[in-house]
Order: C-alpha cells, then sequence, then structure tokens
C-alpha cells in the first residue's frame, strides 16, 4: 500500500511578465504522508499559494509550471489532461482558498453551491445530494444547517463562510485537503474552532492536509511535518518538534526568535532586520543572505543546496551544513 | 501613583441605521478612562466594535448618543472650528498599510500634510527639516523623502503612517491593528518602535489588536470587548494571569502557542456563534454562547463591577 499521498519532486512555477520571470516557486520537493498533517510556513509573496494552486493546476496566466513532477498516490499530474484534471479537483485533492468571498458565487445559495460538487462527481439525485450536503454543514460545525442551507454567502459570518468552504472541500471525501491560510481573516476563538475541525475530519476521514500559514503558532498546534518557504524555496524542513527544538537555518532560527520573544514578552523584541527580496530581482546566492548575520563569503556567491543534517531534517544553507 | 485622566467617555453608543428601520449595534453604552501616558489595548472578535469605539473617541465617527471629555473639557458638541485644536491632540494609525497612504503623494507630501495645514513651521525649508526629524524618529532617512509609498514595503509605509501621526506632537494615537498585516519578521521591528516613541514622547495609545500576545507586549491595561459591550478591563497583568470574564478565558485560551510541546489535548473551545449586532441578545450578550449562562445572564444585563482588582461584567461574579 502506498505511504504516501503527495510527492512533489522539482517543482519551477513562473510568472512571465515583462519585467521578466518572476520565479515564485523555485525547485521546491517534499511529500505528504499518508494520514499526515503537513505545514507550509513563510512570509507573504514566498511561493505559499503558488505552490497550492499548482498542486491544483490552477495557475492563472502568465503565470505557469515550468517544470518538476506532482504525483498524487502514484498518479503523475502534471501529465493529465484538462478534463482528467478537472476530475481530480473536488474529487481527490481539493483546496480552500485564502478569500473564501472570493471563492465561493455571491449569488449563489450556499447550500446549493455545495451540492453542486455532489452531483458534479457522483451519481446520486438531487435530493440525496442535498441530505449529504447537510450531513457535512453539521459534522463541520454550522448550527441549524437547514436555514443555513438556503443563505447567500454575503449573509454569514467569516467563521461561518469558511466551513462552508471547508465542507464544500471535504464533501467529496478526497486523499488530499490544501488549505491556504484557513484561519488568517479569522479571530482566534474561531480559528480554535477550525483547526480542532480540520484535525478530527482527519482523523474521521484519513485525508491528509497541507496548511499553509505564515502563524508559527497555528503549525505547532496542527502539523507532523513543517516546510519553511523563503523567496520562492524552500530553506529548512522536518518533523514538528524538531524543527521548533533544533531551528537550523537562520531564517527559520530568526522566526522562531521574533516570536519566542513576543510570547515570553521581552522588553525590545527581537527583529529580523530588512525585508523580503524582490522575487524579480533575487540576490545571487543564497536570498536570506542580505539579512543574515551568519553570513559569510560564501552565501553570497552559491545558492546552497537542500541538505539532510539529521535524518529527515533537511536545510538549505551554507553554515548549517559545514555543522557548525 | 498619581494618574491623570486623558480622555473619558461616558456613555458612549454607535448606531449605523440600516434599511427597514433596523440598525447595527456597534458599540452600546461604553464608559471607558484613558489615563495620561499608558497604553490601553482593545481586544476583542471582528465586527465586535472595536474600530467603532477608537475612531469615536477622537471624533472620527458621530457617537449615536454618550459623550467624550479631553483633559476634563467635552469635545463631542464643539464645532469643528472649536474642535480644530483638539483634533491635532488625536490621530490614528490604521491597519492597513497599503490603503491608508495616498499612492500619489510622495513620503514628503504625507508627513508635510498635517504641519502645513496647522502651520507650525515657518518656510518650506523648515516644513523639510522637520519631515527629515520625524522619518529619522520612525527608522526612515533623507533619502526616502521624495519617494512614493507605492515604492515602499508594507513595514515602510507603516513607518510613514506613524510618522504622519507624531508630526503635530499629538498627546493621543488610535493604533487600530498597525501590525496586523505586516509580516512576522517586521511586525516586531515596528512594535519596538511603537513602543519606543511611547517612552520617548510620552504618548498615548488606544491599541487595537486581535493578536493578544502583541497586546500583552505592548499594554499596562487591556480592555476585552464582546459584541459592542466591554466585558473585562484591567492592568494586563491581571487579566492574563487571572482571566474572570468567561470570554476572556475563551479569548486567552485560544492563544496557538509556537511550541509543538505546548499543545492542549482538551482546549477551551467556544461554542456557537458570534450573535448578530443588529439583534444583540438580551441580557448578557455573551449568554449565548456562554457555558456558565443561567436564567439571570438571559434577562439581566451584567455591569461593570470591581472584581480581584480589575472590573468585570458578568453575573458569576455577583453579591
Ligand atoms: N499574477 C501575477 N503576476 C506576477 N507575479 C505574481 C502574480 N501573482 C503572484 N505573483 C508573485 O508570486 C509570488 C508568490 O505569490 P504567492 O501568492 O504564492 O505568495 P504567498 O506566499 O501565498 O503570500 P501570501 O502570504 O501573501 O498569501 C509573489 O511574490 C507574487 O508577487
Ligand atoms: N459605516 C458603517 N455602516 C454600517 N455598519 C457598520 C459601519 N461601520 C461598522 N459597521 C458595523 O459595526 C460593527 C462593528 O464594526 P467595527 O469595524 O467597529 O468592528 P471591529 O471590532 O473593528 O472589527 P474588525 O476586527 O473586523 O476590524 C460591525 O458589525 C460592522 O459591520
Ligand atoms: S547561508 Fe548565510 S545567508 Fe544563507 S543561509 Fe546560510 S548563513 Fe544564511
Ligand atoms: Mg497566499
Ligand atoms: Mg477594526
Amino acid at each position: 500500500m502506498e505511504k504516501t499521498t503527495l510527492n512533489v519532486e522539482h517543482l519551477c512555477a513562473s510568472f512571465f511578465t515583462d519585467h521578466g520571470e518572476i520565479r515564485a516557486v523555485n525547485d521546491v520537493s517534499f511529500q505528504v504522508p499518508k494520514r499526515s498533517i503537513i505545514g507550509i510556513v513563510g512570509e507573504s509573496g514566498c511561493g505559499k499559494s503558488m505552490t497550492a494552486r499548482s498542486i491544483m493546476r490552477l495557475i492563472k496566466y502568465p503565470g505557469k509550471i515550468v517544470s518538476g513532477s506532482i504525483s498524487l498516490v502514484g498518479k503523475e499530474l502534471t501529465a493529465l489532461s484538462e478534463t482528467e484534471m478537472s476530475n481530480v479537483r473536488g474529487e481527490e485533492i481539493s483546496l480552500i482558498f485564502q478569500e473564501p468571498m472570493t471563492s465561493l458565487n455571491p449569488v449563489m445559495k450556499v447550500g446549493k453551491q455545495v451540492r453542486e460538487v455532489v452531483l458534479l462527481h457522483r451519481r446520486v439525485t438531487k435530493k440525496e445530494a442535498k441530505a449529504e450536503v447537510l450531513r457535512m454543514f453539521e459534522k463541520v460545525g454550522i448550527s441549524e444547517p437547514e436555514k443555513r442551507y438556503e443563505c447567500y454567502p454575503h449573509e454569514l459570518s467569516g467563521g461561518l463562510r469558511q466551513r462552508v468552504m471547508i465542507a464544500m472541500a471535504m464533501i467529496c471525501r478526497p486523499k488530499l485537503l490544501i488549505a491556504d491560510e484557513p484561519t488568517t481573516a479569522l479571530d482566534v476563538t474561531v480559528e480554535a474552532q477550525i483547526l480542532e475541525l480540520m484535525k478530527n475530519l482527519r482523523d474521521e476521514i484519513g485525508t491528509s492536509i497541507i496548511l499553509i500559514s505564515h502563524n508559527l503558532g497555528v503549525v505547532a498546534e496542527l502539523c507532523d511535518y513543517v516546510h519553511v518557504m523563503y523567496a520562492g524555496r524552500i530553506v529548512e524542513q522536518a518533523e514538528t518538534f524538531e524543527l521548533f527544538d533544533h531551528p537550523r537555518h537562520p531564517y527559520t532560527v530568526g522566526l522562531m526568535n521574533a516570536r519566542a520573544s513576543l510570547e515570553q514578552q521581552q522588553t525590545v523584541l527581537d527583529t529580523i532586520p530588512g525585508t523580503v527580496p524582490n522575487l524579480a530581482a533575487l540576490p545571487e546566492g543564497c536570498s536570506f543572505a542580505p539579512r543574515c548575520a551568519q553570513c559569510g563569503g560564501r552565501c553570497h556567491e552559491c545558492v546552497p543546496e537542500l541538505t539532510e543534517v539529521l535524518p529527515g531534517h533537511f536545510v538549505r544553507c551554507h553554515l548549517a551544513q559545514q555543522g557548525v | 501613583m498619581e494618574q491623570k485622566k486623558l480622555l473619558e467617555a461616558r456613555g458612549l453608543t454607535v448606531e449605523f441605521p440600516l434599511a427597514g428601520h433596523k440598525k447595527v449595534h456597534a458599540v452600546s453604552d461604553v464608559s471607558l478612562d484613558v489615563m495620561e501616558h499608558e497604553v490601553l489595548a482593545l481586544v476583542g472578535e471582528s465586527g465586535c466594535g472595536k474600530s467603532t469605539l477608537g475612531k469615536t473617541m477622537i471624533r472620527l465617527q458621530e457617537p449615536t448618543a454618550g459623550e467624550i471629555c479631553f483633559r476634563g473639557t467635552p469635545i463631542t458638541g464643539l464645532s469643528p472650528k472649536a474642535f480644530r485644536d483638539y483634533r491635532r491632540q488625536m490621530q490614528i494609525v490604521f491597519q492597513d498599510p497599503y490603503a491608508s497612504l495616498n499612492p500619489r503623494m510622495t513620503v514628503r507630501g504625507i508627513v508635510a500634510e498635517p504641519l502645513e495645514t496647522y502651520h507650525v513651521c515657518e518656510s518650506k525649508e523648515a516644513t523639510t527639516e522637520r519631515v527629515v526629524e520625524l522619518l529619522e524618529a520612525v527608522g526612515l532617512t533623507a533619502d526616502h523623502l521624495y519617494r512614493y509609498a507605492h515604492q515602499f514595503s508594507g513595514g515602510q509605509r507603516q513607518r510613514v503612517g506613524i510618522a504622519r501621526a507624531i508630526a503635530l506632537n499629538p498627546a493621543f494615537i488610535v493604533c487600530d491593528e498597525p501590525v496586523s498585516a505586516l509580516d512576522v519578521s517586521v511586525q516586531n521591528q515596528i512594535l519596538n518602535l511603537l513602543k519606543d516613541l511611547q517612552g520617548r514622547f510620552g504618548l498615548t495609545y488606544l491599541f487595537i489588536s486581535h493578536d493578544l500576545s502583541v497586546v500583552r507586549f505592548i499594554a499596562n491595561r487591556v480592555c476585552v470587548m464582546f459584541l459592542g459591550k466591554l466585558c473585562e478591563i484591567g492592568d494586563t497583568e491581571t487579566v492574563y494571569s487571572k482571566p474572570l470574564h468567561p470570554y476572556t478565558r475563551f479569548l486567552l485560551d485560544a492563544i496557538p502557542k509556537a511550541d509543538p510541546h505546548q499543545r492542549r489535548k482538551e482546549r477551551l473551545l467556544l461554542a456557537g456563534e458570534l450573535p448578530s449586532p443588529v439583534n444583540p441578545p438580551a441580557g448578557c450578550r455573551f449568554h449565548t454562547r456562554c457555558p456558565y449562562a443561567t436564567e439571570k445572564c438571559r434577562t439581566v444585563e451584567p455591569q461593570l463591577q470591581e472584581v480581584e482588582g480589575r472590573k468585570v461584567a458578568c453575573h458569576i461574579y455577583g453579591e
């Protein structure tokens, strides 16, 4: 039996603009083991959403997958025709978008929108489909499902809209759920409910989950493995406890110190000086070098390889590779 | 320690009319003192009325009812002309550094605008000099003077917004989620800056945020809001070390810790949904979600009362 739900290898995706090629996803490789929740963290613009959209093959012009392989339980997604791919979407992989408002149809009742997904992938009557939607609504914690079924998106709160999105994504019991910042627009109390819900769905339905977030707290709470992205590349990947206990990449360390200094209420907070580089004008060598305190000569010359420093712990840093 | 009141809000109510004689009860009968030189945080769920309360405190939003006093003088009824001298004392920094700055203005133009409106400087050169001073106070330099806002990163834009807010030496600044739109690595830079400026210029902040770790770092006192009402207010450490209002407890328990060893098996999870501000529940507005709600909570509205060194509005702590 397959142990891996998803295997991404050397994925590159770019936007081709008047200002040249913007490499939003740069040689990204990772696996999603069965029934696991993996996290992708990184700052705004580092390529998290583009990675998700590449897996779904939903990149819009002028963006494009340039190279690499994406295999879902042995099926190579990059080789599928558009028709084959649309059968995979919703049925085998679902994506919860970052902005729930833009992905729900504003002029269609939410119940009907979810029912459409069932009708698209299953041979059932409308009545059976509706019953299934109502069961799913209940499962994701939507109170008064009958009443909500008849609501338009704007009549629901942000938390409820996100639940509808999750119901829609989970209704066909996909093998893989990609949740792109599913709680970023919500406040902590609703966030806690949604995270709990995703964990329960993994346990009950056995769906593997990719959780995209820039919140280290959310990732620490939920994920089994974490991948840290910076400027289009994965710079560190490890099992969650290992990553939080022994971060090796200076960027990961910087992120953790920033968060920890806040949680520990230091009088002056730790920061990472500088800002994220422009993807259209990446520095030569390591993309983090201009902000890195440990930066040495080689860092400005060549891009470090993603190297296994301990079993299962990969780091893309010249320094960490020397074992310092 | 003697503490003087800078701002006093009495019975503030803000309602937004909707079609069909309905209205949004954004802020309902809130009374609040802001002390000189303190950082008072305002926290609560999205839509609970934080921004509305903040804007009303500095008269960017007119209240439906209630009164605001600045250093003892009522300012709610003042004409625009009479209010002018108070306006410069009260500034705001907005959440979205992308939307809050005019993209067609240079940084000099943006920061100089309030200085020119109030004829603070004698000449153009003096204004520019003052702008440079302000830019340096927020960690920018004279090199940035003639650049446009769209050429800046989010963190840099927020610095420009802060420079403008402090330009007139205000006493009071409403910081409405000033770091929410920023990346983690930049958020701390801005928080350090805000704290530094507060100490340096003796500023008073009303600091609105939904990140409770940020609040704990910056605020002396914290005020928890739920659906247009205050439910708990007290010194930050008092409230954080022992929250008393059930809603405050849910709020603090919900913060995910950036440490997988602290994952909780049993989390306090809030049931139900945020009630609508169009039809707020009778009695305690939190009762539809509160696990401790009794008959009294459904009918009688709890008032803020002193309990264990802070104020709480909850019947659990009744006589
Ligand atoms: N249509 C487009 N044309 C050109 N560049 C684009 C386009 N869409 C996205 N990009 C660029 O691709 C990069 C990756 O974007 P992506 O949306 O994946 O970031 P992200 O990590 O999801 O960020 P966020 O946390 O803000 O959602 C960004 O730097 C962005 O500027
Ligand atoms: N101009 C307006 N007209 C009608 N309703 C409004 C207006 N401004 C705010 N509201 C409503 O008043 C309530 C309080 O809004 P407010 O923006 O103060 O909330 P908030 O606590 O700042 O939320 P957030 O955390 O999302 O910023 C909300 O229900 C909002 O929809
Ligand atoms: S390389 Fe330097 S800049 Fe990059 S990753 Fe390592 S220490 Fe850093
Ligand atoms: Mg994104
Ligand atoms: Mg607000």
